[in-house]
């Protein structure tokens, strides 16, 4: 056993763990951080998808030995401290993105970063930087669309609300998310 | 259509916080770790049988905690299909018995012979891999029309012959005799009419659900707890009874949210193999996940079939008789048997039967070597669409004919009945299919396309084409359609909903939680909705297939609904008898006749609970057996680019536009629309399982190989209805959940058609077969 | 979890090559997308892993020497290879590659050094680095030295790096990029997480004509066993105008392709991959280049 030391969620964590165990492994079975899904274990689904140090990362494929000292974010990370949903959290509810909801926290990871990124982009673009996930309920339609949504909201010229954006920057600081210049 | 209160309102899903927030719990989430962990031992030879298998190795691995093989476990068959079982008066009807939780009998490639218990995957990989194994091997078929020339070893004993059924439903010779027949074949020969004949194919399509299969099992005294991944909870737990051989109330199965079933988890997979591990190891809590490769073989996928049809037809464009024979290789084992193509033929029929004089469906189910099936998605529809459609595109390009009149003029409508249903029961009680198609060539821009595109040359082109379907609503009559639901009063006035009925994603809470509002007179947000289902707990229902919970389920929670609002609105009189009578109940209060204020819904429940003279816990529990059945019906446009000499399709745009009956929360029909088209286009072009026919091994068992559509190969998905009001539907409703997935990919295979000329026959249209088709026509 | 009989973090790159030597059953391991999965499926179980994963100080980055060599640590994300500024303004076709394999979440895990070692003939830098003609440098306790990408490759997923190297660079000389336009063609089934049915890269040198073909460089991944470059075909439509060059490249880079009979795709349906990429790939590379064509 080895003790890994790291961020998660914006607080220090230790916790032992096995060697053999890919980050999935660990944020799961012994901090229960249950949001990062198993689907197929060899980087092809995307459900595992996790921030490190901000960058959406397939943990199925990360061995928690690569951890330490790194900046964790998942899906429990999201919602504000009053209970708020996150806005990426909010427009996959509002634009009715989600239906059996496996792949929906690793795609959220990914929308994460999208919208950490300052930018705004066409949807194709979007289809792009979202084509590391696989979900086989929604035809992505709805996902594209609430990706697209929350982009805008926040990165575009859109009013967008002051809460919206401090609470998306309370995220992006914590998963330690830099905005391109 | 009259307007209702909740039903018809575009509601937020009451799962949707609970998913976003990655707190929704799935079984693996629940599990309670660490546990001990379950692999299978998956034989390495397509057919024969299990000499010997040396298991001293493994059983040394540190962490092993238990080798089991197929010599250990219980020596009889069970069913595995979910479908309702039958009480000895009708033990015809039940699924035949052909899965054992290991089997000695190996009849495909991967069947599993052998288990090992340990305290981690790892351990478990290990002992797997030291498990040795003598087998004797005989040759493998995979070939339905080879196996049914008969095998020195049957693939299961049961059906000496390798045919699970064969079934042939003709045109009754009084009906020929009025058009001057004898037979079916005389009306597709008559000489006054053109003839076509065609063959079509369709590969095995793989369900793909993100969440593998994964169940984990402990016992709590003598009873057997299986939380599994399941669209069919009540049926696991007579399934797990019936393998084990214990008392099915011995069972307690729990169904936490699942992450996708679309058929697959209609079947019981390795869940009474893991219970029964769990009864070897004392109780303890086992816990048994599929690997992604296991899925793509070792659960169902669609059956691949195979078609001859026939057709005759006039210079009126009207169809005068259409044959259809149907071969169906359901692999190694029996499973969902022979409703699956029957479902392809039948559905052949009712589209564009309209017209006819004569027709014949006859249907073959061949036991092979290959990879059992089962269940997936309008199970065995879209092949009988698809092969429908081939023939329909085909028949309007040779003749020059506008494929959509020509459509139009032949498909089903209002007053349909299916002659060969008993009773009638398969109709098309409403049918808005013509307007549907209206809709969706306006926004294809249909005649401005067909003509913009008409005299394309070059290697790249466009096209666009068109595919209707039908679905029949549930299993009624053929099968038994029951569901329960159950309504409790809380003390606030609010209400607890508890179904069997099963939330597998496709937004079943949500429409319940519509339906039983409407049906009590409360809001929306006073149906506390219970998701889990527990067997122990949970009122019976067979479960989520056959797009069968918004009509049947839906059926039960209107009745129980309404019994609730009687007992609330008796219950309120007898705590007000002076209050004029008729009372109401709306807007959280009680009205009397002359629409005065009695009280709040909430005091009566008060009462209801703490009342010391007329205490009542008031409660409803409804079960619904439905006999009736309704047709579904919608089309797809497609507009798409090909590029021959690349073998590239890409779909432009694309349009389904169905009629469902009355759309009980419009947001999640067009979810469900938009997830079936998406699972279309990649049956259309990429979605195979690819079987080794020397070995009956599936070749490409991950998601890297299995092709499924990603976010860049679909394309913006329109979703559109034309509602109609249907007379026996709870609230006028339709099947929805499975019909989206049928016309799309014909669609796709009439617009390549309109784009080239190439007539394509086999789905999917990979970019080889594309290659292949463009090169014999000398377009490349 | 993996399978993994040791795990051990190298802390330099003479650290990694130490742990490599001292245990003869000891494998490099830096992003992961390939050596776990290979634990996974049992080839590579109880594995004795070294990793490079940490070493960024050594072995990651793209930079550009004094003399105009394009230089790129082996263990450089392939995104960070198509989003750097280097990489970008010098071997752009290369940076387009690395745009290719997988997903967006691949492309921060998998490293350009794993797919040139791991030597697989549908690896997506493949073709491009052979034609750009890379020099890989490999360092162990015995030494270093330094392997024209062309003499790489051994057989299919084999490459003449011994169990003990690490790779620690991937150098494009300056000559062989100045000059050059290009483009890779990715021929999957769909357009995310693929593997190439065929992979094409064509650099055109133009003359100042822009029309004529100067130089050309053409190159294959799942051509044949191997990534390949069809020298003839380079040499044959050398000098050539843009258009008949197209029309023609397509025939003679076939001549030299040997594509497999697979389940994955017929040697005939590879066999017209080859030609219809070759002529566009070329077409393609020679408009970025300015050809009108």
């Amino acid at each position: 056993m080895r003790i890994l030391k790291c961020t998660i969620n914006g607080k220090p964590v230790q916790v032992g763990y096995d060697p053999r165990e890919s980050l999935l492994d660990t944020l799961r079975n012994r901090l229960h951080l249950t949001s990062v899904k198993r689907g197929c274990e060899v980087g092809e689904c995307g459900a595992c998808t996790v921030l490190i140090d901000g960058v959406a990362t397939d943990s199925c494929l990360y061995l928690t030995d690569w951890a330490q000292g790194t900046t964790i974010l998942t899906c429990e990370g999201l919602q504000a401290a009053d209970g708020s949903l996150n806005p990426v959290q909010q427009a996959f509810v509002d634009d009715f993105a989600v239906q059996c909801g496996f792949c929906i926290p690793g795609i959220i990871m990914s929308a994460v970063e999208i919208v950490g990124t300052g930018k705004t982009y066409t949807r194709d673009e979007l289809r792009k930087m979202l084509s590391g996930h696989l979900c086989r309920c929604t035809g992505y339609q709805n996902i594209v669309g609430a990706v697209e949504d929350v982009v805008e909201e926040i990165n575009g010229t859109g009013a967008c609300s002051e809460e919206a954006r401090a609470a998306f920057a309370a995220v992006a600081q914590k998963a330690r998310l830099v905005a391109e210049e | 259509m009259e307007q209702l209160r909740e039903v018809g309102k575009p509601e937020k899903r009451v799962d949707a916080f609970d998913k976003v927030t990655g707190r929704a719990m799935f079984t693996d989430d629940l599990c309670p770790k660490p546990c001990l962990e379950a692999r299978v031992l998956h034989a390495t030879i397509g057919n024969g049988r299990v000499v010997s298998i040396d298991t001293s190795e493994a059983r040394k691995v540190p962490g092993v905690v238990g080798v089991f093989t197929c010599f250990d476990t219980p020596d009889w068959a069970y069913p595995v299909a979910g479908h309702p079982w039958y009480a000895d008066s009708k033990a015809a009807k039940r699924d035949l018995a052909d899965r054992k939780l290991l089997d000695s009998r190996v009849r495909m490639y991967g069947d599993n012979i052998a288990a090992v218990v340990a305290e981690d995957t790892v351990a478990c990989d290990r002992a797997l891999r030291k498990i040795k194994v003598e087998y004797e091997e005989w040759p493998v078929v995979y070939d339905p029309v080879e196996s049914l020339k008969g095998t020195e070893h049957p693939v299961q004993d049961i059906k000496p012959d390798n045919l699970v059924a064969h079934t042939c439903a003709l045109t009754s010779p009084e009906k020929l005799a009025e058009h001057g027949y004898e037979t079916v074949d005389d009306a597709l020969n008559d000489p006054a009419y053109h003839h076509i004949a065609i063959h079509t194919e369709t590969g095995e399509q793989s369900q793909v659900h993100i969440e593998t299969c994964v169940s984990y099992c402990y016992m709590e005294g003598k009873k057997i707890v299986c939380v599994a991944s399941t669209q069919i909870p009540h049926i696991m737990r007579r399934v797990i009874g019936q393998a084990l051989g214990i008392p099915w109330g011995d069972v307690r199965v729990i169904k936490p949210y699942i992450g996708g079933g679309f058929g697959t988890k209609q079947d019981i997979h390795f869940e009474p193999l893991n219970a029964w591990l769990c009864q070897q190891v004392g109780g303890r809590c086992v816990r048994l996940e599929l690997s992604r490769e296991e899925l793509f073989w070792d659960t169902s996928g669609r059956q691949p079939k195979s078609f001859d049809v026939e057709a005759s037809y006039g210079d009126d464009m009207l169809l005068h008789a259409r044959s259809i024979r149907g071969i169906s290789n359901t692999g190694a084992y029996i499973h969902h048997g022979h409703a699956l193509v029957l479902n392809s033929v039948n559905t052949f029929r009712w589209l564009y039967h309209t017209n006819e004089v004569a027709s014949r469906s006859e249907a073959w189910t061949v036991l092979t070597n290959g990879p059992h099936t089962g269940a997936m998605r309008a199970y065995g529809v879209p092949e009988g669409v698809w092969t429908a459609e081939c023939l329909m595109g085909d028949i309007a390009y040779d003749n020059g004919w506008d494929g959509l009149e020509f459509r139009l003029k032949n498909c089903i409508r209002e007053g349909f009945v299916d002659e060969f249903t008993p009773g009638g029961a398969v109709a098309a009680h409403t049918c808005t299919l013509p307007e549907c198609a209206a809709k969706g060539a306006e926004w294809i821009r249909w005649d401005q396309k067909k003509r913009e595109y008409a005299n394309e040359t070059g290697p790249i082109r466009h096209g666009v084409g068109v595919a209707f379907f039908v679905y029949k609503t549930a299993v009624a009559p053929f099968a038994l359609e029951t569901a329960t639901a159950r309504v409790t009063l809380n003390q606030d006035g609010s209400v607890q909903l508890q179904m069997g009925a099963t939330e597998i994603g496709q937004g079943a809470d949500t429409v319940f939680t519509q339906m039983a509002a409407e049906a009590i007179g409360i809001d929306f947000a006073d149906v506390h909705i219970v998701s889990f289902q527990d067997t122990d707990v949970t009122p019976y229902d067979a479960g989520a297939y056959a797009s069968r919970q918004t009509y049947v389920s839906g059926t039960a929670v209107k009745k129980a609904g309404e019994e609730l609002r009687a007992k609330i609105l008796a219950f309120a009189q007898r705590l007000f008898p002076e209050a004029p009578a008729p009372l109401d109940l709306r807007d959280h209060m009680i009205f009397d006749a002359t629409g005065a204020e009695v009280t709040t819904l909430a005091n009566v429940a008060l009462e209801a609970f703490y009342n010391t003279e007329e205490n009542d816990a008031l409660s409803a529990y409804a079960t619904a057996n439905i006999h009736t059945n309704t047709i579904a019906t919608g089309c797809t446009f497609a507009d798409v680019t090909v590029d021959m000499p690349l073998g590239q399709v890409t779909v432009n745009r694309i349009i389904s536009v169905q009629d469902n009956g009355r759309l009980i929360n419009p947001k999640l029909v067009e979810q469900q629309v938009h997830g079936g088209m998406g699972q279309s286009i990649g049956f259309a072009l990429s979605e195979e399982v690819l079987v080794d026919p020397k070995t009956s091994r599936v070749l490409n068992d991950t998601l890297l190989d299995y092709k499924v559509p990603t976010f860049m190969d679909v394309p913006d998905l329109k979703a559109d209805f034309v509602e109609s009001d249907d007379p026996t539907g709870p609230y006028g409703n339709k099947a929805v959940g499975e019909t989206p997935i049928i016309s799309p990919a014909p669609a796709i295979r009439d617009a390549i058609l309109d784009a080239t000329g190439v007539k394509f026959y086999h789905m999917p249209m990979t970019p080889q077969r594309l290659v292949e088709g463009f090169k014999r026509e000398g377009l490349i | 979890m993996y399978d993994i009989e040791s795990l051990y973090e190298a802390t330099s790159v003479a650290d990694a090559c130490r742990a490599l030597a001292e245990d003869p059953q000891a494998m490099v391991i830096a992003g992961g997308t390939d050596v776990l999965v290979k634990v996974r499926s049992g080839k590579f179980a109880g594995a004795h892993l070294v990793s490079i994963h940490g070493l960024h100080d050594e072995l990651d980055g793209v930079e550009l020497a004094p003399d105009g060599t394009v230089e790129i640590g082996p263990i450089t994300w392939f995104h960070h290879v198509t989003t750097s500024p280097v990489a970008r303004e010098r071997v752009l076709t290369l940076a387009e590659a690395c745009d290719t394999p997988g997903g967006p979440q691949l492309r921060v895990s998998g490293t350009i050094g794993g797919n040139v070692c791991n030597a697989a003939t549908s690896a997506d830098t493949a073709s491009t680095l052979v034609a750009y003609g890379a020099l890989l440098d490999l360092q162990s306790v015995r030494g270093t030295r330094t392997v024209p990408i062309t003499e790489w490759y051994t057989g299919p997923g084999r490459c003449v790096r011994e169990r003990d190297e690490v790779l620690v660079k991937i150098r494009i000389p300056r000559e062989n990029y100045e000059g050059f336009t290009g483009h890779y063609f990715k021929y999957g089934k769909r357009r995310a997480l693929e593997i190439a049915t065929m992979g094409c890269c064509c650099l055109v040198k133009l003359a100042d004509d822009r029309r004529t073909i100067d130089d050309i460089r053409l190159a294959f991944g799942v051509a044949a066993p191997t990534p390949i470059r069809t020298r003839g075909a380079e040499d044959a439509v050398r000098g050539m105008d843009v258009a008949e060059a197209a029309e023609k490249v397509g025939e003679l880079a076939l001549a030299e392709c040997h594509p497999r009979d697979s389940w994955r795709a017929s040697k005939e349906f590879r066999e017209q991959l080859i030609r219809e990429m070759s002529r566009r790939s070329l077409l393609e590379a020679a408009r970025k280049g300015g050809a009108e064509v």
